[in-house]
């Protein structure tokens, strides 16, 4: 029994990253009806521009705004700059063109940094509360669910009850019929992948302490999973993104201690391969539309 | 003033012949005109064209002695243009309500937001019972009022209607088409609306431009129009 509770509770964490970055990838298919492969490496710039700041400056703060800022700015660019040129009549071509720019900036950083882990320090202790003698939380891990419980409740908030929010959902609902009612649907596609790509930098910014350290490719696993996240909840849904990833987090953490910790990704495809057979819309695609 | 011109306008898909070979029309300002003609004849071309939904090979669109060519469909309906288009253009993961917030979004802000969405209500009571109902639970008919209110909530200067009766009961047509004549007349608002109801369309027109093969081929009185069976019978077969 306290193993499964330290189990789950470590799930939790990792639930709560998984879904963050799966809620990432869910707003930028709604904007712009595309997968982003890019992500992971999107996100590890944001990571490597926190890393350094936070070296220079010795603030695990300040290193954070700027990793948010840097993925923000660099998910506007690459939209405006790359992912609007591609011609959009397939997925093909953005796809292709994204898994260009995981080259691309992946051997950047790897230039740029040089492709060794550096171990990156979380702001708290990583040493778990243990209570009535089984260790749960963490000091760090409580910080990881409440920065991810306050960022997905702030975008809820901002997507129902904000005009800007009501912009950005009939954008990518109805772009042609957004456009006939005056919403600059251009924009908007821009503004979802700059919240997209920020939602992802956080996520791997909170990842990154608790796992090797960073590299070019420390978010690559995340990504991974978290595809599988979305997907599992179905691309259009932001609660599906959540309840996939604290389920998806639980399960390989149970999966890890239970098994063996190579088990655990399969567990993840097994379950994305039983919802793909039988709801391929996912656990929380939209029911069906009135025809007459 | 919100007259609505187009010269010489050409509309054609791919590298096929235009659908619309230079075409020009003038709908005066708080003019009710009808835009006829059977399927293919270039009606739906002529609305899209004029929001810029569709490039024009060539020629202008003018509204208010303002020319539109060249501007985005968004920046167009910023000028005071506003379409209906065909099949119930309702954006259904939206409720009633938002759909309509929508539709005033660039155009009020503050409480002048929820007032204009308060008329909408009004004129369309059928919708306050419904504002919270997202926009695919919604009948036919109750969308078709949804996308008109949706338009007028914006107080366009120019509304163009693509088939608003399309697939509906003549009741509901017969109050959507009221809605439009009491509204017209009220703001003094410019009506283009192709219609194949051509006795419904005919009824609260001023004026009716028959369209065949992309070239208007009769501009009349609508009283005229309606009366002439040589005419209905040649253009409009009955």
């Amino acid at each position: 029994m306290d193993r499964f509770v330290f189990l789950l509770s470590t799930g939790l964490a990792r639930g709560a990253v998984l879904a963050l970055f799966a809620l990432s990838l869910v707003i930028v298919w709604r904007a712009a009806r595309a997968v982003n492969f890019a992500q992971a490496a999107m996100a590890a710039v944001a990571v490597y521009a926190a890393f350094a700041v936070t070296a220079a400056s010795g603030s695990y703060w300040l290193g954070l705004a700027c990793g948010l800022a840097t993925g923000a700015l660099l998910g506007a660019a690459v939209e405006r700059g790359l992912m609007r040129r591609l011609p959009h009549r397939t997925p093909l071509p953005g796809m292709i063109g994204a898994i260009g720019l995981v080259m691309v900036l992946q051997a950047g950083l790897a230039i740029a940094f040089g492709p060794e882990h550096r171990p990156m320090r979380a702001p708290f202790s990583e040493r778990p509360f243990v209570i009535g003698g089984v260790p749960v939380l963490s000091p760090y891990d409580l910080f990881v669910l409440a920065t991810a419980a306050a960022v997905m409740g702030a975008l809820a908030l901002l997507f129902t009850k904000t005009s800007l929010g009501l912009r950005l959902r009939a954008a990518a609902f109805a772009p042609e019929t957004s456009r006939l009612l005056g919403v600059r649907v251009p924009r908007m596609v821009t503004v979802g992948w700059t919240l997209s790509v920020a939602t992802a930098a956080l996520a791997a910014l909170l990842s990154v302490p608790t796992e090797l350290g960073l590299s070019p490719h420390a978010a690559d696993l995340l990504f991974v999973d978290a595809f599988a996240v979305a997907v599992v909840g179905g691309l259009d849904s932001p609660l599906g993104a959540l309840a996939a990833g604290i389920g998806v987090g639980m399960l390989s953490g149970l999966v890890t201690g239970y098994v063996s910790a190579s088990a655990a990704p399969l567990a993840v495809l097994a379950l994305l391969t039983v919802v793909l057979l039988l709801r391929p819309g996912g656990l929380f695609a939209a029911g069906e539309a009135r025809k007459a | 003033m919100s007259t609505l011109a187009f010269c010489d306008l050409t509309v054609g898909y791919g590298d096929g012949a235009p659908v619309l070979d230079g075409l020009s029309l003038e709908v005066p300002d708080g003019a009710v005109v009808a835009l006829l003609g059977a399927n293919g004849a270039g009606k739906t071309t002529l609305l899209r064209a004029v929001c810029g939904l569709v490039p024009a090979r060539g020629g202008r669109v003018l509204l208010g002695g303002q020319d539109l060519t060249g501007l985005s469909t968004e920046d167009r309906v910023r000028r005071g243009l506003a379409l209906v288009p065909e099949g119930r253009s309702v954006v259904a993961e939206l409720t009633v309500e938002e759909n309509l917030r929508l539709g005033a979004l660039w155009r009020h802000r503050g409480p002048a937001r929820t007032r204009a969405v308060a008329a909408a209500y009004e004129l369309f009571e059928p919708l306050a019972r419904r504002r919270a109902s997202a926009g695919h639970t919604l009948s036919g008919g109750e969308r078709q009022m949804l996308a008109l209110a949706r338009a007028l909530v914006a107080d366009p200067a120019v509304l163009l209607l693509d088939e608003p009766s399309l697939g509906l009961a003549p009741i509901v047509v017969a109050h959507l088409l009221g809605v439009l004549r009491d509204t017209a007349e009220r703001t003094g608002l410019t009506v283009l609306l192709a219609e194949q109801n051509v006795t419904g369309a005919l009824s609260v027109a001023d004026r009716g431009v028959v369209l065949s093969l992309g070239e208007a081929v009769a501009d009349r009185p609508a009283a005229e129009l309606a009366a002439d069976p040589a005419l209905r019978h040649a253009y409009l077969g009955f």
